[in-house]
């Protein structure tokens, strides 16, 4: 993979997770505004890599930085998972870490196959040992797995599977009406 | 400002509870029934996977509430763990509003079998298992079955059901239909010599009591019915207890103690009001009917001169047998669609192998399941299928409507060490120390689930599944959860029970339970049905002898 295409990714997710936030005209005072409650713009960028990777758009439908699912996470960080929180942060940090040293490359940087090498590592709890050591990497992974789901297939109104994008992949119909599916 | 003083206070709204305040009200006593949740509002959390009693990822919709009702796991090697009704099924927690889980249930009306009364004399002792029989038999609890039934209203037919227990009323309303996997799975078992028939349901399936015929919602399980067609106590028996004006339902009240006097006998509660004030209600009794472990939490919590140890615990017995159930099944895909979604998904059942199997100690029954939303369904897997990534995806697009199952609860043993305890040093909201709950399944239970599964994954392969696996239930922790009972047992004799045949606990002449903790054994069945009908049982003797 070229450098410029990671460039257009990394631009690309960008560009897709401060859409979402409606925030892409910013007037000067508020040039350091995210549409984020928790995570820093760079934790975002991070993160929106690794659910992609775990909800990847394919020749299935769009993945998880189209259905908003960073939008999810962050919001239930702020608002019911507050005692996750600290495991984000330090857990990000320590996936930047542990990246640059295996690959001398933030993770969000890494082309495909890399990314997935990084993460079947992560999963298996083999990544380097002083990065890890207040949070176990896998059981990390394990927990960003979950919210992707929950922020891919659950309701919209929390945040991620935006326009009921899972739904249409599962040829689930929506909006539901109660009453009405499946019986016109 | 003190409260009137009533004839009967009665804590906790649910299943119990409700029935028994229809009987105590209808029969003209004065009753105070004290819910520690709110009314359920059917706008708040409209067909929400995330906010559900289902999945309960980000609240479970009808409480407890996590901020405020904290309790302890003890685990095998002792750790405690402080656990909210966000940590999942450790938490043991059923609801926590008017009507309680049967607001949001899956509305399965079974009646236990005759052998479920006597499993100690069906099957003997079992070494470490406390298995024993009722005080009371299927006959004697018959009628009330009967009149739950009628009161809330179940949709049945089980004249396809040759172990059936023997009936003197029909069903009220005409059975529900099978939908796609129903039709299929059932002819298979059909064809294994296997004996299917319509799921009976708390769900009216032709407008019954004033309220209308069920909608096939697809989110059913887990939610509250927006046409109201699902039979909970919270639109049935507790309206009609409150329309004879002698049932006071006073809600967001949270029991902290039941108060004595030097004699001996109970005289009231203290709790907490909506204003989160400590108040005093009087009563001449006082029922407890807060699910199986807030029941024992609260008994535990109201020491006395006379019980030292909690009311009703002079023999260490109350908090004990703790169960619920262990479940059990197996899966299926095929290669066309079979699940349509129409709600609520489970529509027939087997009791093949409750009971008559050789070799097996009570069993349990097999339903094909209750819908599974997305959420849920991409936590469901075969084994050894990716758990994220492109595969993992490509499953759901593929498989989200080729997937059947079939899973059932299987009868737990008791066990004397699995218990709710309380523990002093964690405190909830009100400063009200908190159940601990601890226990480990018996062996048998992963045995007796091996059986089951490999049974549901021949019916699906007969159906003609592309491929099939089993999820084998019954190891690690306790079942308690949704399908709690046991821990203040009914039985004759004051030394191995908590309670007489009439739900009285021993030595406190006025004090009675009317929920799951009376269940001396949990059954293969889910267990709502049986806990309405030891609500009116409990409530008619109270009302002959009081
Ligand atoms: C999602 C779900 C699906 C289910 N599906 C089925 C099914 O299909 N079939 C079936 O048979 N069963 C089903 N169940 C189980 C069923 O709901 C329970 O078995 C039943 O409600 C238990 O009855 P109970 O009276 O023992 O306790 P509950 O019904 O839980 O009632 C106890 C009540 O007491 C209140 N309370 C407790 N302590 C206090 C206190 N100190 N002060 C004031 N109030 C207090 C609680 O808030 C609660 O409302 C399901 C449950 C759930 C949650």
């Amino acid at each position: 993979m070229s450098h410029q295409i990671i460039q257009d990714r990394r631009e690309f997710l960008k560009a897709s997770i401060m859409a979402f936030g409606g925030a892409i005209m910013l007037p000067s005072c508020l040039r350091n505004y995210t549409p984020f409650l928790f995570f820093t713009a760079d934790e975002a960028l991070l993160l929106t890599a690794i659910c992609e990777q775990i909800i990847p758009a394919d020749e299935n439908g769009p993945g998880a930085t189209q259905a908003g699912v960073i939008y999810y996470i962050d919001k239930q960080l702020y608002e019911v998972f507050t005692w996750e929180q600290d495991k984000y942060r330090l857990g990000l940090t320590a996936i930047n870490e542990s990246s640059l040293e295996l690959f001398s490359a933030n993770f969000d940087m890494l082309p495909t196959d890399k990314q997935l090498l990084f993460l079947k590592k992560m999963e298996g709890n083999e990544l380097p040992d002083s990065y890890w050591k207040d949070n176990s990497a896998s059981g990390f992974f394990r927990t960003i797995i979950q919210h992707t789901m929950q922020g891919f297939y659950g309701p919209p109104r929390h945040g991620g599977n935006k326009n009921y994008i899972s739904y249409k992949m599962i040829n689930l119909d929506y909006p539901y009406v109660v009453g009405r599916n499946l019986y016109e | 400002m003190s409260n009137k003083h009533v004839k009967a206070i009665i804590i906790g709204a649910g299943a119990g509870g409700g029935c028994i305040a229809k009987e105590l009200a209808g029969a003209g006593f004065s009753v105070v029934l004290l819910e520690r949740g709110g009314w359920p509002v059917y706008d708040e959390y409209i067909n929400d996977e995330l906010i559900s009693q289902r999945t309960q990822v980000l609240r479970p919709a009808f409480g407890p509430d996590p901020e405020k009702n904290p309790r302890v796991f003890i685990h095998p090697d002792g750790t405690r763990q402080v656990t909210n009704s966000l940590s999942g099924a450790i938490h043991h927690h059923i609801a926590a509003c008017v009507g309680s889980g049967t607001v949001s249930y899956g509305a399965m009306a079974w009646r236990f079998m005759p052998e479920d009364f006597k499993m100690r004399s069906t099957y003997g002792e079992v070494p470490g298992a406390a298995l024993e029989d009722w005080p009371i038999s299927y006959n004697e609890l018959e009628p009330f079955y009967q009149q739950a039934e009628w009161e809330l209203g179940v949709a049945g037919d089980d004249s396809e059901n040759p172990y059936a227990p023997p009936r003197k009323k029909p069903y009220p309303m005409p059975a529900f239909e099978q939908n796609v996997d129903g039709e299929l799975l059932s002819a298979a078992a059909r064809r294994l010599g296997l004996h299917p028939f319509p799921i009976p349901m708390l769900r009216n399936s032709v407008p019954y009591l004033n309220r209308p015929a069920c909608i096939r919602n697809r989110t059913c399980v887990g939610y509250q019915c927006p046409v109201d067609a699902k039979n909970g106590t919270q639109n049935t028996v507790i309206p009609v207890a409150m329309s004879t004006g002698n049932c006071e339902v006073r809600t967001h009240c949270q029991v902290a103690e039941i108060l004595s006097s030097e004699n001996g006998k109970v005289k009231g509660v203290r709790y907490f009001d909506e204003n989160n004030r400590e108040q005093t209600q009087t009563a001449d009794l006082v029922v407890v009917a807060g699910s199986a472990s807030e029941t024992a939490r609260l008994l535990l919590n109201s020491k006395t001169r006379l019980f030292p140890n909690g009311l009703g615990n002079n023999y260490d017995l109350v908090g004990r047998f703790f169960q619920g159930h262990a479940y059990t099944g197996a899966f299926g895909l095929f290669d066309y669609e079979v699940k349509t979604y129409t709600g609520p998904g489970a529509t027939f059942g087997l009791c093949d192998f409750n009971h008559h199997v050789e070799g097996m100690i009570g069993g349990g029954l097999l339903a094909n399941e209750f819908n599974r939303m997305p959420y849920l369904f991409s936590q469901t897997r075969p084994p050894g299928a990716a758990r994220w990534g492109k595969e993992h995806k490509a499953f759901q697009a593929k498989n989200f409507k080729k997937m059947a199952e079939l899973h059932g609860p299987i009868q737990e043993m008791p066990m004397y060490e699995n218990r709710v305890t309380v523990d002093d040093t964690v405190r909830d909201f009100w400063g009200i120390p908190v159940a601990a709950i601890t226990g480990q399944r018996h062996p048998l239970d992963h045995e007796n689930c091996k059986y089951l599964s490999a049974r549901a994954e021949e019916i699906l392969k007969e159906a003609g599944a592309i491929q099939t696996w089993q999820s084998v239930g019954g190891r690690g922790s306790v079942g308690g959860f949704q399908h709690q009972c046991g821990t203040t047992r009914m039985g004759n004799d004051p030394k191995t029970s908590v309670t007489d045949k009439y739900g009285r606990v021993h030595d406190i002449d006025n004090l009675f339970i009317a929920d799951g903790s009376l269940m001396v054994t949990g059954g293969g069945f889910n267990p709502v049905l049986t806990i309405n009908a030891l609500g009116f049982w409990v409530g008619k003797n109270i009302v002959e002898r009081m």
